[in-house]
């Protein structure tokens, strides 16, 4: 229906919390006064010149932005195709996009006198972000983490400890990041006073959806600055990994009513999507309703839950972002999926092309970008956000590998 | 709308009449498994449960603790579903017109039976009324608008978070009763402070004329007579799950004697309930 074009993708979301008929506010009713709260202190934040200088005086003198856009000279010869950049997140203070989102809700926790922070964590990104900005503000701060991922991730359980934080370990359900935020949305209830809940992607109750991509903004704000500086133009396509979506929208936002900027995408296909298991809940899920938000989940035909797969721990969510979920029927975005073979692929050539050893999760990003690059002309600039580093991973990538015989 | 003449309108009146607070028990629906919970859900009204609350399992149960996660999955791994639990619903009423039956759990697995199937079929099973702990009054278009207009009850959790000014947006489009959880936090994982629980019950009445059943961390026939006496009814969940659990193997199979102490236990809890205005 090319009547129902919206005249700016950028709008979302409604008062309620709603892109299209995604997002809102789906939780219990011990939450909703909370949930009420985060939003009237967000926009709080939101219209204050001084909470905007803050958050601008730590993500340039602390996390160290903005990172690089850096022109990927070797992969983009070895592609054959469309000009390459990186935009370099994985260069922030604790080598991932998370923390832009963790130091801005710290700081409206800050405003709203909470000293206390709860957060869930997959991979552990998210939660050793939030551990850091919780010891740079003096908080004190508890993850939940699967007990399964606390196994596969053992570095990031380190650090946290290190940081100050505590550790939870979850073992309801599957032990895994689904269930790391049951339960901290369980603890939140019962703590819903003292307690700020840093939630580390684009999911839950409004205000989160719309409160984390404004800070993950900063990532396409200034892609577009540096693309502007470097060739005088803006990007022809953007590419990024998606798990529940943080980095994507990051980057995506600032350029969705640039209708000639391509976006793509790339969910975690595992072992393949007609194997069943992965984690690519556009591609191979329906809409529902969990963790406060509705958007397309991973579900059986009597609206359980069902498992994610991916050998990337951040991708492993069983969710999306309700704002992708708009924007893929919308048909703004392009949501292509890549699986965990070819993500490892894609770890090995970054890594041996560029010098740079990429996180699994945005592996996954440039695995699409092999395929997408060869078909474009030598004219178009393509970004890919390079959103993590892959020092977490690299025991689990030398295992596949020379499992593979790739090594 | 829910009209006066409903089947949980009637039971309060009821309850009024004989001078005493109503007794609630939740259950999971196929928990353990499909058979024995029919025979649990069958005997609740005989061992003196006055309305009946039935869990719909789900995957994911955010506002529940530990004991009612288990029964969740206990009964999923056995099989259970939605329509399932309708169907359970349906067995129930070929042998008890009377007692109002509640379903309680998540909104998903009802999003993706659909809304309007759902009502009609939960209508036609008997079923009185309903609460989805994730469906706050800022989403009452979803289900609750609708199951209104279907005759079917939508009860409301108010909870001590739950302020004067944001009651009345609470109780705007509750019907049946008010539930009133008696902490903040999740299923079973406290106990109730019934000093705290009367002065909430007052507050409360300010607010609505609906009958006021109390809920969350009730595990013991005094604690149920401490509040049946202050409200309309006491609500035990979290406890009586326990006994189911603690009657199954490490498979989460039953085990002998399981429905005889399930029902042992709601008649203890109802017996504390029946002498509660007389001990008050």
């Amino acid at each position: 229906m090319a009547s129902s074009i919206p005249n700016t993708y950028r709008a979302g979301p409604d008062d309620s919390g709603h892109f299209g008929i995604f997002g809102g506010r789906f939780v219990a009713e011990t939450l909703m006064p909370l949930v009420l709260e985060v939003e009237a202190a967000y926009k709080a934040a939101k219209a204050d010149p001084d909470f905007k200088a803050e958050f601008d005086y730590y993500l340039k003198h602390y996390v160290g932005r903005p990172s690089p856009l850096y022109y990927a000279e070797r992969l983009t010869a070895h592609f054959g195709g469309a000009k390459l950049y990186f935009k370099r997140d994985e260069l922030n203070h604790t080598g991932a996009h998370k923390i832009n989102n963790c130091l801005g809700q710290a700081l409206v926790a800050k405003r709203m006198g909470k000293t206390e922070i709860i957060a869930e964590t997959g991979a552990g990104q998210h939660g050793v972000a939030t551990a850091t900005v919780c010891a740079l503000f003096g908080m004190k701060c508890k993850v939940f983490m699967g007990a399964e991922d606390i196994e596969r991730q053992q570095p990031n359980v380190e650090r946290m400890r290190l940081l100050g934080a505590e550790v939870v370990p979850v073992t309801s359900g599957t032990s895994t990041l689904k269930d790391a935020m049951n339960e901290a949305l369980r603890y939140w209830v019962a703590k819903a006073e003292t307690h700020f809940y840093i939630i580390g992607t684009v999911a839950g109750p409004h205000p989160y959806p719309a409160m984390v991509r404004d800070f993950q903004s900063i990532i396409g704000t200034e892609t577009r600055e540096q693309m502007m500086e470097a060739e005088g133009r803006l990007p022809d396509s953007l590419v990024a990994c998606i798990g529940g979506g943080s980095n994507a929208i990051g980057l995506f936002h600032p350029f969705l009513d640039d209708a000639s900027v391509k976006m793509y995408g790339v969910e975690a296909a595992g072992s393949g999507i007609d194997s069943g298991k992965h984690a690519a809940s556009l591609t191979g899920g329906r809409p529902g309703v969990l963790h406060g938000n509705r958007t397309y989940l991973l579900q059986n035909e009597d609206g359980q839950i069902t498992d994610a797969h991916s050998i990337s721990a951040g991708l492993d969510y069983p969710g999306i972002g309700p704002e992708h979920s708009w924007l893929h029927e919308q048909g703004r975005v392009t949501y292509v999926s890549a699986t965990d073979e070819e993500a490892l692929d894609a770890f090995k050539l970054c890594a041996e092309k560029e010098g740079i050893i990429p996180a699994l999760e945005p592996s996954h990003a440039l695995a699409y970008v092999g395929k997408l690059a060869p078909t474009l002309p030598k004219d178009h600039l393509l970004v890919m956000n390079l959103c993590g580093r892959g020092d977490k991973d690299l025991a689990a990538v030398l295992k596949h590998l020379k499992a593979r015989g790739k090594l | 709308m829910t009209t006066d003449d409903s089947r949980i309108a009637r039971r309060f009146a009821k309850l009024k009449a004989e001078g005493r607070g109503g007794l609630v028990t939740f259950v999971t629906a196929g928990d353990p498994d499909m058979e024995i919970s029919a025979k649990i859900i069958q005997g609740l009204p005989g061992a003196g449960a006055d309305l009946i609350e039935i869990g719909m399992p789900f995957s994911d149960p955010m506002a529940d603790g530990p004991a009612i996660q288990a029964a969740s999955l206990r009964a999923l791994k056995a099989g259970m579903s939605l329509a399932k639990t309708i169907e359970l619903v349906q067995g129930f009423r070929k042998a008890d017109a009377d007692t109002p039956i509640i379903l309680m759990g998540y909104y998903n697995p009802i999003y993706i039976y659909g809304v309007d199937r759902f009502l009609a079929d939960a209508k036609a099973a008997g079923i009185d009324g309903l609460i989805i702990v994730d469906l706050p009054p800022e989403e009452d278009v979803e289900l609750c608008l609708p199951a209104l207009q279907a005759d079917v009850a939508f009860i409301r959790l108010a909870t001590p978070t739950t302020d004067d000014k944001r009651l009345p947006t609470v109780l705007a489009n509750t019907s049946g009763f008010v539930y009133y959880v008696s902490f903040t936090g999740v299923t079973g994982t406290k106990s109730v402070d019934s000093a705290h629980v009367a002065q909430a019950v007052d507050r409360l009445r300010r607010h609505t004329d609906l009958p006021i059943a109390v809920g969350f961390g009730i595990k013991t026939p005094e604690q149920a007579r401490a509040i049946a006496a202050v409200a309309d009814a006491a609500v035990v969940g979290t406890a009586l799950v326990q006994v189911i659990a603690d009657h199954t193997d490490a498979a989460g199979r039953a085990t002998p004697g399981l429905v005889d102490a399930a029902l042992g236990f709601v008649a203890d809890l109802a017996g504390g309930v029946r002498n509660a205005r007389s001990a008050a």
